[in-house]
């Protein structure tokens, strides 16, 4: 029974992991950069969350909601002013740009909120289910968080498919100019993309925060670059990819923290991305793109 | 017979005499005694950083990859160093058994350096940035984790605790997981770190300004048009990698020796310090190695000399970062720029006085 238990908590952590993996690979399919900030961009939606429902108290679900456009509206400022400038240069400066960005996210949380971790109360107000006569609790937590996945997944799968602003992003991550001749508005997209993950990122943001009730300035870069491996293992550029990568991911972390070392997971966590990177480079779902000269 | 010197062996030895003239002028107030202790403390930590901000340089600059695990490779010379004193103390001279600690240090971090690119340095795109900032974190895991210990049967390795190292009557237990490796003696000075800095710019400039290093910067500038005419891209980017790594690890060997008590914190070889390092690169100009000297001596005394910052420095950190971005490489800052140059500025007066 505590297998079943911890591959759950594993699938929950997993769903978190999956969502804002499908943030960075989508960020990563369309601008072909690595958005460094995503991870911060969590954390600003988890401390958005606690203000609004400690301090001011506002209802859980207008919190979620208030958390969602205030880190949408903070992606896309996020990309304009610092991203579009350097659409042309090449990705060491943008790389540095994001990591630059990230940084200043987490100082400026650090000074606005200080360095003293926060006690998140839980804004999910689903009761816990015990099964088999007790033997095995599901929280409540974890029930919303893996519905919220599976339910973002097939959302955005739709919404890719079926829409003219979707089939504008897959026409622009495979090729920017080629797109722009057939009249797709390029950066309208590229901020529509940012726009999207960074709304992902805050209901992350909630989810984490719920089931791991401490939230601090660097809450969100762990998880994010555990996310990145995920967008990684599941192949990057690819979102059923993340959300397959992210789980699989959450899964192998808290299997190995019960049964080989807590301290250790995250090491194992990491040694997954270098493995993946040795046998196959494209991620269980990306496809090899050849460069052409 | 008079030689005339080329023009990149001249800027190599202003870089050399740079570092001398400050080792001479630190000396000369040393001697006269008008150096606070505050200072005095600084100078061999500002040696680690230099070496540091150089070595990854070469990473960032010359290879054009971005390592955000330079602190991780600095965490491995720094343990392995400490802990190869800690064995050998007293078996042989301390200046034979600091330099021994030194390559093998060095040494070790390099190797890591290699295993690390040979899976990542054969990708193309921002996977070294996120694979070395992936390796440091595991470093700094494993190395909290781990024990061991020596006695009369050799020595013991754990990943739990002290006591299930099983050690014999009087035996030591060296590497104490989260309490690190205690008691390494004290053989870092501001001589030794200078004449290291002057080894890694050695090194660096040597390489820059060899075959190697044209053909480093030529897969830098275009990996396509290098392969082409028969680079060998893995080669040589895991030649420029684990040079750096080293680089970093022989750092890390001098902070071990430093410092009383070494332990893995995020603090020392964490994400930050990789950051901070970055920092010092980017400000000093990316690919230019005196830029880095400078901008790691200024920016690692100017938050001591003014304390009041000390709160805001990683907050200034992070828009260095971006301001310098945006400003070297946006088209828009570039035209702004352009036209505020002080050539620019001159030929406008000149050009309002001939109006007039």
């Amino acid at each position: 029974m505590s297998f079943i238990s911890y591959l759950i908590n594993g699938i929950s952590l997993g769903s978190v992991y999956a969502i804002i993996a499908l943030g960075y690979t989508m960020v990563y399919g369309i601008a072909k950069m690595l958005n460094f900030a995503h991870g911060d961009v969590i954390m600003i939606g988890g401390y958005v969350v606690f203000l609004a429902s400690s301090s001011m108290g506002m209802s859980p679900l207008l919190a979620v909601l208030l958390s969602v456009v205030v880190c949408t509206v903070l992606g896309v400022t996020i990309e304009r002013i610092a991203y579009k400038p350097l659409r042309e240069a090449p990705s060491l400066a943008v790389l540095i740009t994001a990591i630059g960005v990230s940084y200043l996210l987490q100082n400026v949380a650090l000074l606005l909120f200080g360095a003293n971790p926060k006690s998140f109360t839980s804004v999910i107000p689903v009761p816990a289910l015990t099964l088999a006569n007790g033997a095995l609790t599901i929280t409540g937590e974890t029930i919303v968080t893996i519905i919220s996945g599976i339910v973002i997944m097939i959302c955005l799968t739709t919404f890719i498919k079926k829409t003219k602003a979707g089939q504008a992003m897959l026409a622009v991550s495979e090729d920017k100019g080629a797109a722009q001749l057939m009249g797709i508005n390029v950066n309208g997209t590229i901020a529509l993309t940012f726009a999207i993950g960074s709304a992902l990122a805050a209901i992350a943001g909630v989810l984490l925060c719920s089931s791991y009730p401490t939230l601090n300035p660097y809450t969100g870069s762990m998880p994010g670059i555990k996310a990145f491996v995920a967008a990684v293992f599941g192949g990057i550029g690819s979102i059923p990819g993340a959300m397959i990568g992210g789980i699989l991911l959450g899964i192998i972390e808290i299997l190995s923290k019960a049964y080989i070392s807590s301290q250790l997971s995250d090491a194992i966590v990491f040694s997954v991305l270098i493995i993946v990177l040795l046998v196959k480079p494209t991620g269980i779902m990306g496809k090899k793109i050849n460069e052409k000269v | 017979m008079k030689k005339t010197m080329s023009k990149t062996t001249k800027s190599n030895f202003i870089t050399y005499g740079m570092v001398i003239v400050i080792y001479a002028i630190v000396q000369i107030l040393t001697a006269t005694g008008s150096l606070s202790s505050l200072f005095k403390g600084l100078l061999v930590p500002l040696c680690i950083y230099v070496i540091l901000a150089v070595s990854l340089n070469l990473t960032v600059g010359i290879l054009g990859e971005l390592s955000l695990g330079h602190a991780g490779f600095m965490c491995i010379g720094a343990f392995v160093g400490s802990f190869f004193s800690k064995c050998m103390d007293g078996t042989m001279p301390d200046g034979l058994r600091f330099f021994l600690a030194l390559v093998l240090g060095a040494a070790v971090a390099a190797v890591f350096g290699i295993l690390i690119g040979i899976p990542v340095l054969r990708l193309r795109g921002d996977y070294l940035a996120i694979v070395t900032l992936a390796f440091g974190e595991i470093i700094k895991n494993i190395v909290n984790v781990l024990f061991v210990g020596r006695d009369a049967a050799g020595f013991h390795f754990s990943l739990k605790d002290t006591m299930s190292l099983n050690l014999a009557e009087g035996g030591e237990v060296i590497v104490k997981g989260p309490q690190g490796i205690s008691g390494t003696p004290k053989d870092a000075t501001f001589t030794i770190g200078v004449i290291l800095i002057l080894f890694t710019l050695i090194v660096v400039l040597n390489l820059i300004n060899s075959r190697d290093g044209r053909a480093i910067m030529a897969i830098r500038d275009n990996r396509i048009a290098a392969e082409s005419v028969g680079i060998n891209i893995t080669r040589y980017k895991l030649m420029a990698f684990s040079i750096s790594a080293g680089l970093a690890g022989m750092a890390g060997v001098l902070y071990a020796h430093n410092l009383a008590t070494l332990t893995a914190l995020p603090k020392n070889f964490g994400y930050n310090m990789s950051i901070t390092i970055l920092v010092f690169v980017v400000l000093g100009g990316i690919g230019n190695i005196r830029g880095s000297i400078i901008a790691a001596v200024i920016l690692t005394l100017l938050p001591e000399l003014l304390r009041g910052l000390n709160d805001y420095r990683m907050l200034i950190y992070a828009i260095v970062l971006i301001v310098m971005m945006i400003v070297n490489w946006s088209p828009k800052a570039q035209a702004i720029m352009s036209r505020y140059t002080p050539k620019n500025l001159l030929n406008k007066k000149k050009s309002a006085k001939e109006v007039n």
